[in-house]
């Protein structure tokens, strides 16, 4: 076959391959802007539609104007020289003009909208507090009984009700964001800032974190669970719940004396277990075992995961604050690798707080 | 004085060093053997930038690649976006402006001949000391933009953490720290950030007396006749862009020596919990980062502005308002800053007040835009690999301003700010303008510095290539920050929708790859090759350095120039069609 038809032919095949694998993959879930599922997002992505079809326009133009200047007055053989044209003030008043008035109708209607995204009214404002660590996400509610429920990795919350969430950040900066539900706000050392959420269809939507914040950023991941109320509640109230201590000698008791031994009990706290009251480096473990993911969002929790997890933090999540429990870290657990009894001890108990 | 001292009776058949071949450009304070200098350095940080583009694409072309670590790439990326800026388009754009100003405007140099070579020296040791960083393992990693507090060094910065660290805790936390390279997070105690402070304000210094240089030269050596309004569109922009730095880089210098400070004297300026705020670094730098990017792009406008009227036969349409539109873009950059900073938290009518400045900037970039496209209508267009990259600039910047304006519509900011949509636009004004212009630049004037021609053939494969690529590249970047990808994450997982964009947007940037050996090949075939044969005035073109030899002999002109309109050279070859006949100006 001739040099020339075969690379077209290779060239052929390799455009099919890549028009495959993008059109592949816009089948597969995107936490996608352009698919909202709240009154935000929803604002956001109309406005978003809006630009395009104005900015599309605007270029079809211009670039039509371009390209008929290209083709039309290419230089000919014979042809005159051009009329040396300086200008006209007419025409610029008007392009200036023009522009001017589109981009200020443009900003007429941004500016309303960022006074129409303010906070609404709802008697059943739910309230969190939103803790950016690196390189996970910790979020605290308040039960109706005044007790903190602190929760990892999974921001729960009821469809239909506004969500208030106040950002704290003891670190650097982070950025939180549900890009189906609404915009980002970053989270800032210092500052007090708020954002509010709604979801008006229940399902789990992907969470990130949006603002370089170190090695791990882009593995700062969480899920925001829109549920419906009863559900929400139920969660909530199951939050609240304490973790019994184990009668001595049972399996239980013993995975507890590793939590304490290998020096889990340093970071992460388990409510009725570990001192009343305090916070410490790591996720709070109470109930563990109900979260679907694990490691600041990264890992969906199951016990091959997690057993990989324990041992193998660090090359999993190369320099977050867990240790890698393989004998690597000098002052972790003495410098000993967990045994595989001491690790399938430890996943079961985990796995168990429900 | 026939015999001579005894010191010099024996050497009076050597040469002073200041004499030899590579002593005479060291030691030089000609503005166009700087100027070449600086283009020869910013084009080989190019090329370094670039392979810390592809090393990044490489990285991120399959989901949870491994070609990078996380810590490699965190100082690839952020050495990636500090050469590209500090060290490719500003050091490219001053070269051009050194050689071609006074030329451009009949003087016989730069009014301070020796500031000029201090300020060439300046860039190149403080490109090797930024570079040097990789040698201690410690290149800057906290992005170009070195947030803090990320980029604080001490444990002070987590003064705010909630309830006290045991003594378990504490040991914990420093094993961690040690076992991970650069520190974590704040415990940014690695070389890292102090040389990226030390390396940007050298470079710094050297933008600045580069920017005064040229600011009294434009205002005091013009050519007889010339006034401001007759002089070239690139001298405007450039006089422009000087005063830009001139008010905008000290921000950046005191941004970063506070954070030296912050790191290394026990202050907290940027450390929340102490009395200081993250916050301040931003508007600090942003201060300086806005006026920057107007910085890197109006010498742009200035070499498109020069190269479309040449090949269109025409002059520039609408000159005063290309001109003034520059003066107005200037102005506006400093009232813009904050909306790099629409998320984080600022009070709504602040927000308004930066959406509204932010769209009255957009007003005279689309006047010039229009200017350049009534420059091609009605003229007579020679398509040589300069007016490609010209016009190929016209539309890849009005993506970018598109694109850019987009983000300035703050509800719709606060979506796809801080991810890939936003890379789309920078590189769509950066690479597809600033670049692309650079290119452009190379080609038309490469005769007038070297005497010789680089192959039309070539450079216009290479501008197809480049085309080609770019639009492969960064186009799909707009819609991977719509699914949802944030930025600076130096991996992604599958399955979210990402994978075959990603991969698309690596294979442009190999087609790019391509390009540029094109290019080097093509220098290469040209210096090794070509003959020193080009005319003063090979283009046919209107301004003053084309009414000299190629290249100009060291005093530039034999006698001054005296000028009666813009175009000189046009008057000089049509004088029953000059515009001082036709066109009061």
């Amino acid at each position: 076959m001739r040099f020339r038809t075969k690379m077209r032919r290779w060239a052929g095949v390799a455009l099919l391959a890549l028009l495959v694998s993008v059109v592949l993959s816009a089948c597969e879930k995107s936490p996608s802007v352009l698919d909202p599922a709240g009154p935000i997002a929803t604002s956001e992505a109309n406005i978003f539609w809006f630009i395009l079809a104005l900015s599309t326009f605007i270029f079809v133009v211009v670039t039509a104007v371009l390209l008929y200047s290209v083709f039309r007055f290419r230089e000919r053989p014979g042809a005159a020289p051009p009329r040396q044209i300086h200008g006209n003030t007419r025409i610029e008043i008007a392009w200036t003009i023009a522009p001017s008035v589109i981009l200020f109708i443009v900003l007429g209607i941004t500016i309303g909208t960022m006074f129409a995204l303010a906070q609404p009214a709802d008697a059943n404002t739910v309230r969190v507090r939103a803790v950016a660590h690196q390189w996970w996400w910790e979020f605290q509610y308040t039960a109706p009984n005044g007790q903190t429920v602190d929760v990892a990795d999974e921001l729960h919350m009821p469809v239909g009700t506004v969500v208030e969430i106040s950002l704290f950040s003891d670190n650097v900066i982070h950025s939180m964001w549900v890009p189906e539900l609404g915009g980002k706000t970053d989270v800032i050392p210092g500052h007090d800032n708020k954002m509010w959420l709604r979801a008006d269809k229940a399902g789990r939507y992907r969470g990130e974190c949006a603002e370089y914040c170190g090695t791990q950023h882009a593995h700062m991941d969480f899920v925001a669970v829109a549920e419906d109320r009863g559900t929400f509640q139920t969660w909530l109230t199951n939050e609240q719940a304490t973790v019994q201590k184990p009668t001595d000698g049972t399996p239980d008791a013993n995975a507890l004396a590793i939590f304490q031994s290998a020096g889990c009990s340093g970071c992460h706290v388990i409510n009725g277990i570990s001192p009343a009251n305090i916070r410490l480096i790591g996720p709070n473990l109470t109930h563990f075992g109900s979260r679907r993911l694990i490691a600041g969002g990264v890992l969906d929790n199951n016990p091959a995961n997690l057993h990989q997890w324990i041992l193998h933090a660090q090359q999993v999540k190369d320099g977050s604050d867990m240790p890698s429990f393989d004998g690597s870290v000098p002052t972790v657990n003495g410098g000993k690798a967990l045994t595989s009894d001491q690790l399938d001890s430890l996943v079961n108990y985990l796995e168990s707080l429900q | 004085m026939a015999v001579g001292t005894v010191a010099t009776r024996g050497r009076a058949a050597r040469r002073r060093w200041s004499q030899t071949a590579l002593g005479s450009w060291v030691t030089t304070a000609d503005h166009k053997r700087i100027g070449i200098m600086y283009i020869y350095t910013g084009i080989f940080f190019f090329f370094i930038g670039g392979i810390e583009a592809a090393l990044i694409r490489l990285q991120l072309a399959r989901p949870d690649g491994t070609v990078l670590s996380p810590e490699a790439y965190d100082q690839v990326f952020t050495m990636h976006g500090t050469t590209m800026i500090f060290l490719f388009v500003m050091p490219t754009m001053a070269g051009f402006g050194n050689y071609l100003v006074p030329l451009m405007i009949g003087a016989r140099d730069m009014a301070f001949p020796r500031l000029n070579a201090l300020g060439y020296w300046l860039l190149f040791f403080g490109g090797l000391f930024l570079y040097s960083s990789f040698l201690f393992g410690a290149a800057p990693n906290a992005g170009w933009f070195s947030y803090a507090p990320l980029t604080e060094a001490t444990p002070a910065c987590l003064a705010t953490q909630v309830g006290t660290l045991t003594a378990q805790q504490q040991a914990q936390l420093a094993a961690n720290a040690a076992a991970a390279p650069g520190g974590i997070g704040c415990f940014g105690a690695g070389a890292n950030m102090d040389f990226w402070i030390i390396g940007i304000n050298l470079l710094g210094v050297a933008s600045l007396v580069g920017a005064l240089n040229f600011v009294v030269t434009i205002l005091r050596m013009r050519a007889p006749g010339m006034t401001i309004n007759r002089m070239p569109l690139f001298a405007w922009m450039t006089m422009i862009t000087s005063f830009l730095l001139i008010f905008a880089l000290p921000s950046l210098t005191v941004a970063s020596v506070l954070l030296l400070f912050d790191r290394h004297l026990g202050t907290h300026f940027y450390q929340a919990g102490a009395g200081g705020d993250p916050l301040l670094w931003q508007h600090l730098f942003w201060s300086f980062g806005h006026p920057e990017v107007y910085v890197l792009i109006l010498p742009a406008f200035g070499m498109v502005s020069e190269i479309l009227p040449v090949f269109a036969g025409k002059p520039i349409f609408g000159y005063t308002f290309v001109a003034w539109s520059g003066v107005a873009i200037g102005f506006l950059s400093f009232t813009v800053w904050a909306h790099h900073m629409f998320a984080v938290g600022l009070p709504t009518i602040a927000q308004a007040f930066f959406a509204s400045t932010t769209t009255m900037i957009a007003i005279p970039t689309a006047v010039k835009i229009f200017n350049w496209v009534a420059t091609l209508y009605g003229g007579r267009l020679r398509f040589t690999t300069a007016m490609l990259f010209a016009t190929g600039f016209i539309a890849m910047f009005l993506i970018g301003g598109l694109n850019g304006a987009a983000l300035g519509v703050v509800p719709f900011d606060y979506q796809i700010t801080d991810t890939y949509f936003v890379v789309s636009h920078i590189h769509y004004v950066l690479f597809g303008g600033a670049a692309m212009a650079i290119f452009g630049g190379v080609f038309y004037w490469f005769p007038k510095m070297s005497g010789r021609f680089l192959n039309e053939t070539l450079g216009k494969v290479q501008f197809w290539l480049m085309l080609v690529g770019m639009n492969l590249a960064f186009f799909p970047m707009h819609i991977l920050g719509l699914l949802g990808m944030p930025r600076r994450q130096y991996t992604y997982p599958p399955n979210l929708g990402w994978d075959g964009l990603n991969l698309t947007s690596s294979i442009g940037v190999a087609i790019l790859i391509v390009a540029f050996l094109v290019f080097l090949f093509n220098y290469a075939k040209t210096m090794l090759t070509a003959p020193v044969n080009a005319p003063g005035d090979p283009w046919d073109a209107f301004t003053l350095e084309w009414a000299t030899t190629s290249p100009p002999p060291a005093h530039n002109f034999d006698t001054i120039p005296v000028v009666r309109s813009r175009r000189p050279m046009w008057d000089q070859k049509h004088p029953e069609l000059a515009d001082w006949r036709t066109a009061v100006h």
